[in-house]
């Protein structure tokens, strides 16, 4: 008994110190925002400090902000819906129809994510000039797509194989069909993987920087780049950098937290049941 | 209300044969029971005349229309799976009327069918509830509700009752049964349990390795089986088998001699057994064996299972041979006491070297 209440303890202080480690950057940046430019840069850090929305008010007038986050909503939610579309009737098929090179195919798609993106950076660069897709919404929104598919075959897979085969059957008995089994049977059987891995892709599109930096450069920018703009031009400014990166994930911080327990229960599905 | 025919089916994977050529036929309102050992082909059957494999060769035939290409839901058959697989997220009565809202079948017309097979299975308390709500009996209910509602020609059993724990898989034995009689329905039923076989067959047919090794009512399986293994797949406790060989054969049948002193004249048609001194395989079953204090088998008991309305006594012959026998409950005999056993002839089998049985010169009355 003592020794699982000493074990609860070093878990409890353990969790809160990793967490504050995790969080604690984040705080500062929020923190550093608020600070004139001045504050900001000085050693050592000053902890108390008179706030000031100067810097948000500098950020806002020399980019505009509501642009670029429209841009990443449309380009993250986009990206994410067509990898859906997509990844369901593959993972179905994967997980309800399997054939010798199923397994090898999983792999595969697996396999392509090891691949550095700079080592396709020029094809995919040129395909899109010459397609006309160049920082263009509909272009970043076909890579992301492409750079989360397998990732979401994969989660949906495994989530649609814990869904047992017979209820599939019974709903092909009673007359469903291959869509009426997927939407009246197997898509509200396993929502919350549907939901979390929807929500998983919908975070790595936000955070994404690579491919937003290299192919977009005004019309199309998301927030990413935006937080870029702020970082080198002009050397350092701490206060007005910390102030565009807590914007731009303040919304993701926001959504994601609101989310937390359907995120948690999706990816925790199979191992807890 | 419906029949179906097979007509050498056969389903083949990549490097093996599942179902090697079956050819059947079940007639109309017929209950027909597919049994065997586990990896026998009993359920894969069953899944081809569903619909939910393919059939590599031959032809399924349901009232006389060859239905191989046509798919589940349009050949207007229902199952009941072993696991039940209702629909977790739906509760009772939208289970039960899926099928039927898929067909665009009218709300009050499929509220009407639901209550009335609700009221079948007694399942009126229950139409709200979700299928985790419910208790293994329940569950199973709504399975055999769903396929009732949707009025097919032919109902799938796959194992229903192996989930059930034995008071309740021996009462829905019973309600199955009945539920046959009031809807008046063909039903093909799978299970590995030869008493559910037994109980609610009409027709039995006996699968192993993906071959029939006999169709036939549970009485005609029970008293002439065909060959050894349905001897010995059908009956609790297990027919005794003992090889020995033919000492003589005339007008009165073969006389066949078998370890432990056993010697005994069983009235078969000597047909297909092969001469006198042939090797075959002796057959009785332990219901046909007695204690008798004057019989001319002598051993000891090893074992006695008491089950209270009879005995099954585990006797051991002097040269070790084991023989099950069923006695009485009131009978006395003690483990380690010697003991002495009778057999009666007319009961016994005597299977060829091939396995098949030597046919009996007289027919059991009730399967005539």
């Amino acid at each position: 008994m003592r020794n699982s209440l000493f074990q609860k303890t070093l878990l409890t202080v353990l969790g809160w110190g990793i967490a504050l480690v995790m969080f604690f950057p984040i705080f500062w940046m929020f923190l550093t925002g608020f600070k004139s430019e001045l504050d900001a840069v000085s050693t050592p850090p000053h902890l108390f400090f008179h706030p000031t929305l100067q810097s948000y008010v500098e950020v806002q007038g020399r980019a505009n902000y509501f642009r670029f986050a429209m841009n990443s909503v449309v380009i993250s939610v986009g990206g994410t819906v067509l990898a859906l579309i997509l990844a369901i009737p593959a993972a179905y098929v994967m997980a309800f129809f399997p054939t010798s090179r199923t397994r090898g195919t999983l792999l595969w798609m697996l396999s392509t994510k090891m691949l550095p993106p700079v080592g396709v950076l020029i094809p995919i660069y040129l395909l899109m000039r010459s397609s006309g897709l160049l920082d263009t919404r509909t272009g970043l929104i076909l890579v992301y797509m492409l750079m989360n598919l397998p990732i979401v075959v994969w989660m949906l897979f495994t989530f649609f194989k814990e869904v047992p085969r017979d209820i599939l059957e019974a709903g092909r008995m009673d007359g469903a069909g291959r869509l009426g089994e997927l939407r009246h049977v197997l898509l509200p059987l396993s929502l919350p993987g549907v939901a979390s891995t929807g929500l998983l892709s919908l975070i790595l599109c936000w955070n994404e920087a690579f491919w937003s930096l290299n192919l977009t450069s005004s019309n199309a920018a998301p927030l990413t780049a935006f937080i870029a703009s702020f970082s080198s031009p002009e050397g350092l400014f701490f206060g007005k950098l910390s102030a565009a990166s807590t914007l731009a994930v303040a919304p993701i911080l926001i959504f994601g937290w609101l989310s937390q327990r359907q995120l948690v229960r999706g990816l925790t599905f199979g191992a807890v049941k | 209300m419906a029949t179906l025919a097979l007509r050498d089916v056969r389903k083949s994977y990549a490097n093996h044969e599942a179902i090697k050529g079956i050819s059947l036929d079940v007639e109309d309102r017929e209950f027909v029971v597919f049994v065997g050992p586990s990896g026998c082909g009993k359920s894969t059957l069953l899944r081809m005349i569903a619909g939910l494999e393919e059939i590599s060769s031959g032809d399924l035939l349901i009232d006389g229309k060859r239905m191989n290409d046509v798919g589940p839901a349009q050949r207007e058959l229902a199952m009941v799976f072993q696991s039940y697989a209702l629909y977790p997220h739906m509760t009772v009565a939208q289970n039960m009327g899926f099928a039927l809202k898929l067909a665009g079948v009218k709300t009050e017309e499929r509220n009407a069918k639901v209550a009335e097979a609700a009221r079948i299975l007694q399942l009126e308390p229950y139409l709200d509830r979700k299928p985790g709500q419910l208790s293994g009996g329940q569950r199973q209910r709504v399975a055999i509700g769903r396929s009732i509602v949707r009025n097919p020609k032919i109902f799938l059993f796959d194992e229903p009752l192996s989930n059930l724990d034995a008071a309740l898989r021996g009462q829905m034995r019973i309600e199955l049964a009945h539920l046959h009689e009031q809807l008046n329905a063909t039903m093909i039923y799978v299970t590995h349990d030869q008493i559910e076989a037994m109980t609610m067959a009409d027709k039995i047919v006996v699968l192993h390795a993906g071959r029939v090794e006999q169709v036939g009512s549970p009485l005609e399986l029970y008293h002439h089986p065909r060959n050894v293994f349905v001897a010995g797949f059908m009956g609790s406790p297990r027919m005794n088998l003992l090889s020995g060989t033919i000492t003589s054969m005339d007008a009165s049948g073969a006389t066949i001699a078998a370890p432990g002193g056993i010697s005994v004249t069983v009235p078969v048609s000597p047909e297909g057994l092969g001469g006198t001194g042939s090797p075959v395989t002796l057959g009785i079953r332990p219901e046909h064996l007695s204690v008798d204090p004057n019989g001319s088998i002598a051993g000891h008991a090893l074992i006695a299972e008491r089950l209270g309305g009879l005995t099954l006594l585990h006797v051991e012959l002097q040269d070790k041979t084991m023989l099950v026998v069923q006695t009485d409950g009131a009978d006395a005999t003690k483990v380690h006491q010697p003991v002495r056993l009778t057999i009666s002839p007319a009961h016994a089998h005597v299977f060829g070297a091939d396995g098949l049985a030597a046919g009996h010169f007289e027919r059991h009355p009730l399967t005539v």
